[in-house]
């Protein structure tokens, strides 16, 4: 019996989608089996970020509405074989689907994943419903900035309040030069504001720009992006794994920092 | 603010930590003015059992305060301020 996660932030263009594309490389990258669903209908985006937009045939309202199986409508990855996308539907509107009808949809797919994974909208109105109605566990993506945070926490108090048992936070795009002169608040900072558990720190890293021009999600390769995430992937299965040396340094020097400063 | 603070210049992370702080009390809270009518309402009946209270200089309402004591690192909670003056103790309250 797999899990189903939702990936959610409130703020839009944080990097849940991205996020998303990597957790399922990642977790496909580990062996698992895992399902992408792409639950932004009107506004499709996880596909292009996977590669896989000139494949898809049907979409994730035409299997709710029965119009074709849940196994027509899934998309296999091109480089992993155990990972699949449901994209959403462009030509469609947020109310056409229900969350009884995703929460359903969620129970039937984890029999047979590991991890069933939802890209949720921005915003906190019907597709939010959607995306959380299935989930057992939520990663809030966040970048160190007032705007993203403040949502970040209207989220968390919702994921709460709907009873979703676990809630974890991913801080993307961080800048550590930026954090070590103190423009930019570290990922300690947003985990002390936000009284949350920390899943990881993604930095901000071109080769995340270069991944989503070639339609390659780079969890798992060498650039510190693909290393976090991969990072990232492998404490969601439960492992422990210490934060990025680099990361460690930067969150020593700032406390150093903030010690001189006071 | 202490008087060295003006001396220096906050860091922009640490502004944004504090603007943060600040705005997230009042969401957090997410207290309707009717709610709050309410609490303001059933503190004053429950008050008003043993004191006179003065209605006009009443105050009640959300902030934030430093946590004391017992950790060294500073956190700030939610917390409800009231400043409820009192005109007169009703003496028969006292036996």
């Amino acid at each position: 019996m797999g899990e189903v996660i939702v990936v959610t932030s409130g703020k839009g263009g944080v990097g849940k989608t991205t996020t998303t594309a990597n957790l399922g490389t990642g977790l496909a990258k580990l062996n698992k089996k895992v399902v992408l669903i792409d639950t932004d209908i009107g506004l499709r985006n996880l596909d292009v970020v996977m590669g896989l937009e000139n494949r898809i045939v049907y979409n994730l309202v035409d299997v709710v509405e029965g119009s074709c199986k849940v196994k027509q409508a899934m998309i296999r990855d091109k480089r992993y074989d155990t990972l699949f996308l449901l994209p959403a539907a462009q030509t469609k509107d947020k109310t056409s689907v229900t969350p009884d009808q995703m929460k359903k949809l969620a129970e039937e797919l984890k029999q047979e994943f590991d991890y069933v994974i939802m890209d949720c909208p921005a915003g906190i109105e019907q597709g939010f419903k959607n995306a959380i109605a299935g989930a057992e566990r939520a990663v809030v993506v966040t970048t160190p900035e007032v705007s993203a945070v403040r949502d970040a926490d209207r989220i968390i108090g919702l994921l709460e309040a709907n009873e979703i048992g676990k809630t974890q936070l991913v801080v993307n795009r961080l800048r550590p030069e930026m954090v070590k002169r103190g423009d930019m608040m570290s990922a300690e900072d947003v985990i002390d504001i936000l009284a949350v558990d920390l899943l990881g720190v993604v930095p901000d890293d071109e080769n995340i720009v270069v991944a989503t021009n070639n339609g390659e999600p780079l969890a798992g390769d060498s650039s510190l992006a693909g290393q976090a995430y991969m990072n990232i992937c492998r404490r969601i299965m439960g492992e422990s794994v210490p934060f990025l040396n680099l990361e460690d340094k930067r969150g020593f020097f700032a406390a150093l920092a903030g010690v001189f400063r006071k | 603010m202490k008087l060295t603070d003006i001396f220096k210049k906050k860091s922009s992370s640490e502004m944004a930590k504090d603007r943060l702080k600040l705005v997230l009390v009042s969401d957090r809270s997410s207290c309707s003015p009717e709610i709050m009518e309410r609490i303001k309402n059933d503190i004053l009946e429950v008050l008003s059992k043993y004191v006179e209270v003065d209605q006009a200089g009443l105050d009640i309402k959300f902030t934030q305060m430093d946590t004391e004591g017992v950790t060294s690192d500073s956190k700030t909670v939610p917390a409800l301020y009231a400043n409820i003056p009192i005109k007169n103790m009703k003496h028969s309250a006292k036996n």
